[in-house]
């Protein structure tokens, strides 16, 4: 609450000084001068927050990669020990490879799921806004109520999926308590809940497409389809990438999920980069080679988006 | 017509695993135990009853939780506001030297993880003494890059003449700020408002690492703490996740509106 507290104080004496009678340069000086204390005084509060608690922990990641520390003793320099470490940890590269397998399921999924939501809400109906809300229900709930939520659902022993399959005599999986289903949990209940999200950015992209182009279309004979794959996705492509972009930078981060409906288990088989991180970091106390997978991990996702956004030139197009 | 039909056929079934499981969710919070325990217990409780309830708030401090999680809430919002709408009134209304490089920098932080920087942030908070305290559990979530760029988006809408002509009356910076724009991007403000409550309501792995003891969590650690305890509870954990759903329920029939155009504020201008 400084902050706006600094503006305040400057500005009696800014206004105090701003009518008196001066010469033209020198009262334009002054003018810069009063706007950048202005400047100063309205951002004051905002970036001292930003330096402290993000820009600056963000540098002190990889300051902290190059230690080791358990945090009870004096940090040690090792160099890119923690790193030749992580080259040579099958457990990250596990974590790693499930990272990789979640968002190779997750992304498809949701993406496909929250197009088909989109188009089936674009319509002049009655009720869509109804339906547009039931799917957004899941998004506003918080990670942590939707995993455990999950986690009753595909309980294997009496929750209410495998309750359904066995009145249909199918023997359901053992989900969460499966190494080869625990994974495929986390991805149902992580589409379940971002495919509202998905649809209405994509929603918001598809009432963008002029009207009168795939009304031409059709009078030139365009059917669904040709329509759809000529027209509305390629229109849709900034809203297509954007979704995507951003699925794919929450997807490398995915948490909370697996910490509630598996703690990255059992016996290790949906352990991720992020669950490492905190497993390292609070259980282990082994803050530098923590840090260092921090670090692998932001630059995975930096490159992920940096070549996202080369690829975009091929595929996106914008009017 | 019968295209009509296929799409509320298809758009009731989307609708229906949308629903299902939050119902699922509320019936087996009003589910006794020994219903529970029965293999082929009837779908809907046998008579409904609130005991799952009462036991969650016995046996937990449920209360503690939910109120450190709106106390949490409703101040880093504020926060929020105030640090985000002087930031963005500095982008959009004064030229100062180095304005774009500064808010380049402002939106790098937009790339910032949580979960890349909580370690260091962590360490932090230890050497300040901020381990277990609501300070250590608030700092982090006064500022929000996506906000000052937000609210910066709605300044730059304004005209410029209105501050001019609030200038030539002799006011200053704050009184334009204060008592001209701020009032005209109310709408943009609840926007972000929602946005940064629902966030902060949910949030998880930052508190999870900071609160350390009943006294400090918020109702994500306390609900993942529950599902340790009661595992077979089935139906005192779907009580917690529904009282923790609640009030966003709420929210969200109250504000849609803001709700949707916040998710999706950063979909359109893409």
């Amino acid at each position: 609450m400084t902050g706006p507290r600094t503006a305040t104080a400057a500005r009696p004496t800014e206004r105090a000084k701003g009518h008196a009678p001066r010469f033209r340069r020198s009262g334009a000086t002054r003018r810069r001068l009063r706007t950048a204390l202005a400047a100063a005084g309205f951002l004051a509060p905002s970036l001292l927050l930003l330096l402290g608690f993000w820009i600056g922990p963000m540098v002190g990641t990889a300051w902290v990669s190059l230690q080791d520390w358990n945090l009870i003793g004096v940090p040690t320099f090792v160099g890119l020990d923690n790193y030749t470490e992580l080259l040579g940890d099958a457990e990250f590269h596990a974590a790693l490879g499930h990272t990789l397998a979640y968002l190779a399921g997750y992304l498809p999924l949701v993406l496909v799921c929250g197009l088909a939501v989109a188009l089936l809400l674009e319509a002049k109906l009655p009720a869509m806004t109804l339906y547009r809300a039931t799917f957004f229900l899941p998004v506003i709930s918080s990670w942590v109520a939707v995993s455990l939520l999950w986690k009753g659902l595909l309980n294997p022993a009496d929750g209410l999926v495998n309750r359904t399959l066995a009145a249909f005599g199918v023997p359901g999986p053992g989900w969460w308590t499966d190494p080869d289903w625990a994974m495929p949990s986390v991805v149902l209940a992580s589409v379940w809940k971002d495919v509202g999200f998905v649809a209405v950015i994509l929603l918001a992209g598809l009432q963008a497409i002029p009207r009168d182009l795939l009304e031409a279309a059709a009078l030139d004979g365009a059917g669904w389809w040709r329509k759809l794959r000529s027209i509305t996705l390629p229109m849709l492509s900034p809203s297509l990438f954007f979704v995507t972009v951003i699925s794919l930078i929450n997807g490398f981060q995915v948490f909370d999920q697996v910490w509630v409906m598996t703690e990255g288990g059992p016996g290790g088989a949906s352990s991720v980069v992020v669950e490492q991180i905190v497993k390292y970091a609070f259980s282990y106390g082994r803050v530098g080679y923590a840090s260092a997978m921090s670090i692998v991990l932001f630059a995975m996702i930096l490159l992920v988006t940096l070549v996202q956004l080369r690829l975009q030139r091929r595929w996106v197009h914008y009017e | 017509m019968s295209r009509k039909v296929l799409r509320y056929v298809a758009l009731t079934l989307g609708a229906v695993a949308m629903l299902g499981p939050f119902a699922w969710m509320l019936i087996t919070s009003l589910t006794g135990d020994a219903q529970l325990a029965r293999v082929d217990a009837p779908l809907l409780p046998d008579p409904p009853t609130l005991e799952p309830y009462e036991r969650l708030s016995e046996a937990f401090p449920f209360w503690r939780f939910a109120a450190n999680s709106l106390g949490v809430a409703v101040v880093s919002t504020l926060l929020q506001l105030v640090t985000s709408a002087t930031a963005a009134y500095a982008f959009s209304r004064l030229r100062f030297r180095g304005s774009g490089a500064v808010f380049v920098l402002y939106l790098a932080t937009m790339m910032i993880p949580m979960q890349v920087i909580i370690v260091p942030l962590f360490i932090e908070m230890r050497h300040l003494r901020l381990v277990d305290s609501y300070a250590g559990l608030l700092l982090p979530t006064m500022v929000s890059s996506f906000g000052v760029f937000m609210l910066r988006q709605a300044f730059m809408a304004l005209p410029k003449e209105l501050d001019e002509a609030a200038y030539v009356d002799g006011a200053g910076h704050l009184r334009v700020f204060a008592q001209v724009l701020l009032p005209l991007v109310a709408p943009a403000l609840a926007t972000f408002s929602v946005f940064a409550f629902m966030s902060s309501w949910n949030v998880f792995l930052w508190p999870l690492v900071i609160a350390q003891t009943e006294a400090h969590m918020t109702l994500p650690v306390g609900l993942s703490l529950l599902q340790g305890r009661y595992s077979t509870a089935w139906n005192v954990v779907m009580a917690g996740s529904t009282m923790s759903v609640l009030p966003i329920l709420a929210l969200y029939v109250f504000a849609q509106r803001y709700v949707v155009r916040g998710i999706t504020f950063t979909g359109i201008k893409s």
